[in-house]
């Protein structure tokens, strides 16, 4: 499993345990313990687990599994996964803890775009050896 | 595929038809039936947490690299998690949309908080390289 996807994957666990423990918190709420929850729980619940957990995971699995490139680097280059991966976090961070909807969508949809330019070219037939 | 795997994979799959269900009764029930008036958020989590994350652990238990591919795995934590998950799922389909604040729902946090957890510290170590 290349470096990338690791991390991504280490990530995508990050923000499912980060985003489950809000989830906890306002499910256990609503039963009166505990006895309140902050406003910006159930925002930040919903980013880090519809963006943060499954898109991080998605792009992780899609970036080791994806078939590869027969010439020049096997997965292409990786400036724009890198990309991705910060663009990724920071907007999952900014919009659902920090409540900044622009800024956090905007670098959300960037991160999309930039695996959607690395992950183009690699959506095509596996080219397997003949027997 | 282990039996693991197919075990969540299938209950996956019967949380996703009974998600559909619920969410093609609610629009029109939901005048005659409180439960059904209040039954959003199971919709939804039995969509994200039944169906997805379930088939992601599915596919996760069976197809993520092990330390030593020839060794049997531990299958113990995969099962802890799908009885926490499973069962906080329905203490949370039965107590959520009957309102008021019910004592029920406090533990069904717990339960599937804590399959969450048992899944992310089972899964951690096997990402890694060759």
């Amino acid at each position: 499993m290349p470096l990338a996807s690791r991390v991504f994957l280490r990530l995508a666990l990050l923000h499912l345990v980060a985003g489950s423990i809000l989830g906890a918190w306002l499910l256990g709420a609503k039963g009166g313990w505990p006895t309140t929850a902050p406003e910006w729980f159930r925002p930040a619940h919903v980013e880090m687990l519809l963006l943060g957990w499954l898109l991080n995971l998605i792009m992780g699995t899609a970036y080791w599994i994806l078939p590869r490139h027969a010439t020049g680097p096997a997965r292409g280059r990786t400036g724009p996964v890198v990309f991705a991966l910060v663009s990724l976090n920071a907007g999952v961070i900014t919009a659902g803890c920090f409540g900044w909807l622009v800024a956090g969508r905007a670098l959300e949809a960037t991160a999309a775009a930039a695996f959607a330019l690395h992950a183009w070219s690699r959506v095509r037939p596996s080219i397997r050896p003949a027997r | 595929m282990p039996r693991l795997s197919r075990w969540f994979a299938r209950t996956a799959l019967l949380h996703l038809v009974t998600a559909l269900l619920l969410g093609a009764a609610m629009p029109f029930a939901a005048k005659h039936s409180a439960y059904l008036a209040a039954a959003w958020p199971v919709y939804i989590h039995l969509l994200v947490l039944g169906w997805a994350t379930q088939l992601i652990a599915a596919v996760a238990f069976w197809m993520f690299p092990r330390a030593d591919p020839k060794a049997a795995g531990n299958d113990a934590p995969g099962w802890a998690m799908y009885g926490l998950l499973n069962s906080g799922l329905l203490l949370r389909a039965f107590a959520e949309p009957v309102g008021g604040r019910h004592a029920l729902l406090p533990l069904a946090a717990i339960l599937q908080l804590a399959a969450i957890v048992v899944f992310a510290a089972t899964l951690w170590p096997r990402i890694r390289g060759r």
